[in-house]
């Protein structure tokens, strides 16, 4: 992350310096530093409502209904964390939210399904495998219909929006089981945290010493 | 019903049918759900303002990379090879941009769309880049910000190599639906 924040804004005013938009470049900086804390504060309300709903669904066992529903996916892609850790059925939530579109419930559920992860990790500012594969999830963006391109698409008066859903839920399955796939390729390959991660489970994934 | 009046009906459903349940099970198991709701509720307010500096990093890179015209420059360079494989042109920024800024490939689409006409092939190639993918940098600040990660070994590698495929699948899927 270092060398990636250090080169975005390396490269950011040599090309801005070149292209005669140092200026640009530097209100940049305070618009991105407001925008992100609009981001972050609408998040607080919608946050604070998830987290209380999770709260219950975890304490009357809803969570681990669900976790044990999907649990023979998950016991392959999160093989590092215990089979009835909160976190699965976090997750399983967090993504059926995205699938659904429902970015509002996704992004806090999503949160707290980090955080449950994080109490299994070992090193405590490293990547945990788990977290690797949960964010793989999430970045390929797995949603069942486009609404907000379709609004567009209808906005500009396009005669049949419905015809790209198809095309689009089949790239978005595609990147998401990519994503699925190169996740669990690296973590059988990339170097282990520095700290001994947790015993592997079923031994079905080699690699990890 | 076609799917989609079938996906919309879901949509609009599940979350009053997710709330419904939790609340009910709850109290079909006697829990106490308003205390245990406010008390859940409580961590809101703590996990929005610890990503807040992670989002600050991030979104202030990648604004001043967008404001610096760097894309543009990516773009030209990409040009020929998109020619190549007879992908418009039109549609390169919102390679770019959509691992980036989700706003922003949004915002790029409308103006592609309002540029080539809607029935355009740009227009429906872009529609299934931006409708399939997720803003990667986004995620990767706001979730691992929110527990405190930043050595982030491969998660970003992956989230771009998927960026990646889905781009190809789109070029692809496009190419062999509308073309």
């Amino acid at each position: 992350m270092n060398y990636i924040f250090y080169f975005l804004i390396l490269i950011s005013i040599i090309a801005g310096a070149m292209n005669g938009k140092l200026h640009d470049v530097v209100n940049a900086i305070l618009s991105g530093a407001e925008l992100s804390v609009k981001i972050a504060f609408s998040l607080i309300g919608i946050m604070a409502f998830w987290l209380g709903m999770m709260k219950i669904a975890e304490k009357c066992g809803l969570i681990a209904v669900i976790a044990k529903i999907i649990k023979p996916i998950t016991k392959r892609l999160f093989n590092e964390i215990p089979e009835d850790s909160p976190a699965i059925g976090d997750i399983a939530m967090s993504v059926s939210a995205n699938a659904f579109g429902l970015t509002n419930a996704a992004t806090p559920i999503g949160i707290k399904a980090m955080e449950e992860l994080q109490k299994e990790n070992t090193d405590k500012t490293t990547a945990s495998n788990s977290m690797c594969m949960f964010l793989a999830m999430n970045t390929a963006g797995f949603q069942l219909i486009p609404a907000t391109v379709i609004a567009v698409l209808i906005g500009i008066g396009y005669k049949n929006p419905t015809e790209i859903i198809a095309p689009t839920l089949l790239v978005t399955t595609i990147a998401f089981l990519s994503a699925i796939f190169i996740a669990k390729l690296f973590q059988r390959f990339w170097a282990p945290q520095s700290t001994s991660p947790l015993p592997t489970g079923e031994g079905s994934n080699g690699g990890e010493e | 019903m076609t799917f989609q009046s079938v996906m919309n009906i879901l949509s609009l459903w599940a979350l009053p049918a997710i709330i419904l349940l939790i609340l009910t099970m709850g109290l079909a198991k006697k829990i106490p759900v308003y205390e245990v709701f406010t008390d859940g509720a409580k961590e809101g307010f703590k996990v929005a303002v610890n990503i807040i500096p992670y989002l600050v990093a991030i979104i202030v890179a990648i604004s001043m990379f967008r404001a610096s015209g760097s894309i543009e420059l990516i773009g030209k360079a990409f040009a020929p090879l998109l020619n190549y494989f007879n992908v418009p042109v039109d549609v390169l920024p919102i390679m770019i941009v959509r691992s980036l800024s989700g706003s922003a490939a949004l915002g790029v689409f409308s103006d592609i769309a309002n540029t080539v006409g809607p029935e355009s092939y740009a227009t429906k190639l872009s529609a299934i880049m931006v409708g399939s993918s997720e803003t990667t940098f986004y995620v990767l600040a706001v979730y691992f910000g929110a527990v405190g990660i930043s050595k982030l070994r491969y998660a970003l590698l992956v989230g771009l190599l998927a960026d990646f495929i889905g781009i190809l699948a789109a070029i692809i899927i496009c190419k062999l639906m509308f073309a």
